[in-house]
């Protein structure tokens, strides 16, 4: 594949929604150890909620397909990762508005667009334990290899292993947002659940894409 | 998990079912988005009062709407904050011209939820102002973390402010006694046991039988420490010091106690709280002028209990005094 097509980027929130759906209990377990036992139902629900969305989507293009799928989460999922999450897509469908693909440096640009809008919504910095440790890697790796010229499965796959790190890096953390901030030290040694569930967003990514 | 539903999934949903024909002349439930508003809003020219936050807290936040207290509750899926779009509704319920205050916790979720909300009835031409409580002194280092979480004070501020809404003063001066009660509250609590969301099926944390967890926040989250299980007396003075100390309160004083349970645990036990309380108290020359006691704002199941003090003033303690009918607190009328 070398550009993201229309269709491409309705598949990506289908696996998406699959692993999410996949990962539930995983996601849960991991936010009862630090959290307070929702994340996995809740992204669940939500993404269950695009999931049923996603077919009167079909005719739009990417930048309104992501305000729908932002809208959606923003009023089913709750906690903080509904606005957190919605906050995403709306600012990706604010980059991506009347097309009907994108190429690379669009989809990174884009990409960019809604890990900014994350982090001024949480007001989260790095290394404070959010999704945005695994998020913010991953943009930077997806920028580089935009600008480097690689073909999209090669870029999906340095941004999905640089995710991969910044969500295994959250481990010895301590946390300083959100709920397991509340635990101090004791949040150390845990992975943090938001950017377990982010790293599947790139996950899903090169599976849709790749 | 042995709880009295039907499926998980469906508890907020049919609990909200079972308070709207419990309460038919109090509130009303809306669904979808879900809130619970009140007989008579939006009242004209008053301010409404609005509060909201996960389910799992019972009877907070939809067990104080009514009259003198909330004029609409948002309930979230359990422990999970409510979404945008059912503040929002439920603020345009209960505008009657005024203005509407919004009571949110400090957690994440809530806030971030609230803020979106705000937004969204300031495009509509709604004058909204928000009030974060953030009572629980077992959080020491608020820099560092998302901040010292809202609980006990949280059901002091909704009836205190939902009082002076009550004898219309104007969204101002509402805003200025919700901050008060905040700025003059502290709050701290203990469990015995954990909860179990009904969605999870499990305790969300262990705790031995010789064991107790100090500072333990609404949501099952664990708190600041865990140490061997004490003496009722013992745990009072080691919630009662932390929260006097703090704040500080001085001899002379006068305070409203607000002796909490968490859901699983007796008012047998939580009178025995009480008393040591009072103990306390006296020792350091404070007046309890008035008290609560008993299960306001809950873990589900959790056992365990909190306590709030909060410094009184005359304007304050008339406010207290104030009638109220709802649900879960009436006097007065």
């Amino acid at each position: 594949m070398t550009v993201i097509t229309q269709a491409a980027f309705i598949r990506w929130l289908e696996v998406f929604a699959d692993y999410i759906a996949a990962e539930k209990d995983h996601l849960t377990e991991l936010d009862s150890a630090i959290g307070d036992a929702d994340h996995g139902i809740n992204m669940a629900r939500g993404f269950q909620a695009v999931l049923l969305k996603l077919p009167t989507l079909a005719d739009l293009d990417i930048g309104a397909i992501c305000k729908a799928v932002g809208m959606t989460l923003i009023s089913t999922v709750g906690g903080a990762s509904g606005p957190l999450y919605g906050t995403l897509f709306l600012q990706m469908g604010a980059e991506t508005g009347g097309k009907q693909a994108l190429s690379l440096a669009e989809w990174a640009a884009a990409f960019a667009a809604a890990v900014q809008g994350v982090q001024r919504r949480g007001k989260a910095l790095p290394g404070d334990k959010t999704m945005l440790d695994c998020l913010l890697p991953a943009v930077t790796a997806l920028n580089a290899a935009a600008d480097q010229g690689l073909p999209l499965d090669q870029a999906l796959n340095l941004a999905e292993q640089a995710a991969r790190q910044g969500m295994l890096a959250t481990i010895p953390l301590t946390a300083r947002k959100g709920r397991a901030s509340y635990l101090g030290e004791r949040s150390a040694g845990h992975q943090d659940p938001g950017a377990t569930s982010a790293h599947m967003l790139l996950q899903a990514a090169v599976q849709a894409w790749g | 998990m042995k709880k009295l539903i039907n499926a998980p999934a469906d508890v907020v949903n049919q609990a909200l079912q079972g308070m709207a024909l419990a309460y038919p002349n109090l509130l009303q439930v809306h669904f979808e988005p879900n809130f619970i508003v009140r007989r008579a809003a939006p009242a004209s020219g008053k301010v409404g009062v609005i509060s909201g936050g996960g389910s799992g807290h019972e009877p907070m936040h939809g067990g104080f709407v009514g009259y003198g207290m909330l004029d609409a509750a948002c309930p979230g899926a359990v422990f999970t904050s409510p979404t945008p779009d059912q503040m929002l509704e439920a603020t345009k319920a209960v505008d009657g011209g005024a203005g509407v205050l919004h009571i949110v916790k400090n957690y994440t979720g809530d806030v971030l939820n609230f803020e979106m909300a705000a937004e969204l009835a300031q495009m509509e031409n709604i004058e909204v102002a928000a009030v974060v409580i953030n009572d629980d002194v077992a959080v020491q280092d608020s820099l560092y973390t998302a901040g010292r979480r809202g609980v006990g004070a949280t059901v002091l501020a909704e009836k205190l402010s939902g009082a002076a809404a009550e004898q219309n003063r104007p969204l101002g001066e509402v805003t200025e006694i919700c901050r008060k009660v905040n700025a003059q509250a502290r709050s701290m609590g203990m469990a015995l046991t954990s909860c179990t969301v009904p969605q999870a099926g499990k305790p969300t944390f262990d705790l031995p039988e010789s064991e107790m967890e100090i500072g333990i926040g609404i949501h099952g989250e664990p708190g600041r420490m865990r140490m061997t299980l004490k003496s009722a007396a013992e745990i009072t003075a080691l919630l009662a010091e932390a929260i006097l100390d703090d704040l500080p309160f001085h001899r002379g004083d006068e305070v409203l106690a607000f002796v909490n349970g968490m859901g699983g645990t007796p008012l047998l036990e939580l009178f025995i709280v009480y008393q040591e309380l009072v103990k306390i108290c006296q020792g350091r020359g404070i007046t309890i002028a008035r008290n609560l006691v008993g299960s306001y704002i809950t873990s589900l199941d959790m056992a365990g209990c909190s306590i709030t003090l909060l410094r009184l003033d005359d304007e304050l303690t008339r406010l207290w005094d104030a009638p109220v009918h709802t649900p879960a607190l009436r006097w007065g009328c």
